[in-house]
């Protein structure tokens, strides 16, 4: 017997009502670019290996890189992975939830802990490869 | 209450995500920027990409932010109305972050390709 329960009709495009929830589907969308990046260290790592045996003049792993294909996915993908970031770190404070005794450890802090912690490390990496 | 799996796909998320957070900004621009403008040539990169630490780190900035593409991702169908295919939907997208994680392993180690 078919279920009598009501389900409420849902139009796919329901999200473009207002700019909350755009935004939200904006968020939701950039773990396609974070994934679509994973997928293209893959393919680096692939076209590495396969650069040692090669013969002199080739160079998979320099032409995957310099591939302007990769460089326009990457450049679309980098402001939507910053995004992921500032959408992440704005929601540690709901995540976190801190006592310094009696006090609550104001959300200002541990937002801002994660931001000072993000451009930390990205100076260290940058310090590392340059 | 039902016995439920979803606490370990939560937390694959979230640590993919604080993984992608972090570290996945300043990558992109290493390589894309820098190469672009030839602050990184592709033999410095080579040999980063060839020292075992470098290739940890890229382990874990392959694996765990696929996972939480996986999650978010599956969600979001679901959410754009495809409540019908839950099922396969899941087994998909966790299917896909656990192949990656297979496939970057076995590249990283140098056991495939």
């Amino acid at each position: 017997m078919k279920s009598k329960e009501y389900i409420r009709p849902m139009r796919a495009m329901w999200w473009l009502h207002n700019t909350q929830l755009k935004l939200f589907m904006l968020r939701e969308l950039t773990s396609v670019f974070v994934a679509g990046y994973a997928v293209f260290l893959i393919v680096l790592i692939a076209k590495f290996n396969t650069r040692t045996p090669v013969p002199l003049g080739v160079d998979p792993f320099g032409d995957t890189l310099r591939c302007p294909a990769a460089l326009v996915f990457q450049l679309i993908a980098l402001p939507f992975v910053i995004f992921h970031s500032v959408t992440w770190f704005n929601l540690t404070p709901k995540a976190i939830v801190l006592f310094r005794g009696e006090e609550r450890v104001s959300p200002l802090v541990i937002a801002g802990g994660h931001y000072a912690l993000w451009v930390l490390v990205s100076v260290l990496i940058l310090l590392v490869v340059l | 209450m039902a016995k439920s799996n979803e606490p370990f796909w939560w937390a694959l998320f979230g640590a993919g995500g604080m993984v992608a957070a972090l570290f996945m900004p300043i990558t992109i621009v290493i390589t894309s920027v820098l190469v672009m403008c030839n602050a990184e040539t592709p033999d410095q990169l080579g040999r980063l990409f060839g020292n075992p630490l470098v290739r940890i780190y890229l382990f874990v900035l392959i694996s765990l932010p696929m996972f939480h593409w996986a999650h978010r991702f599956r969600f979001t169908l679901v959410d754009l109305g495809l409540k019908a295919a839950k099922g396969p939907i899941a087994v998909l997208c966790y299917g896909s972050a656990l192949a990656g994680t297979l496939i970057a392993a076995l590249l990283l180690l140098g056991i495939w390709a």
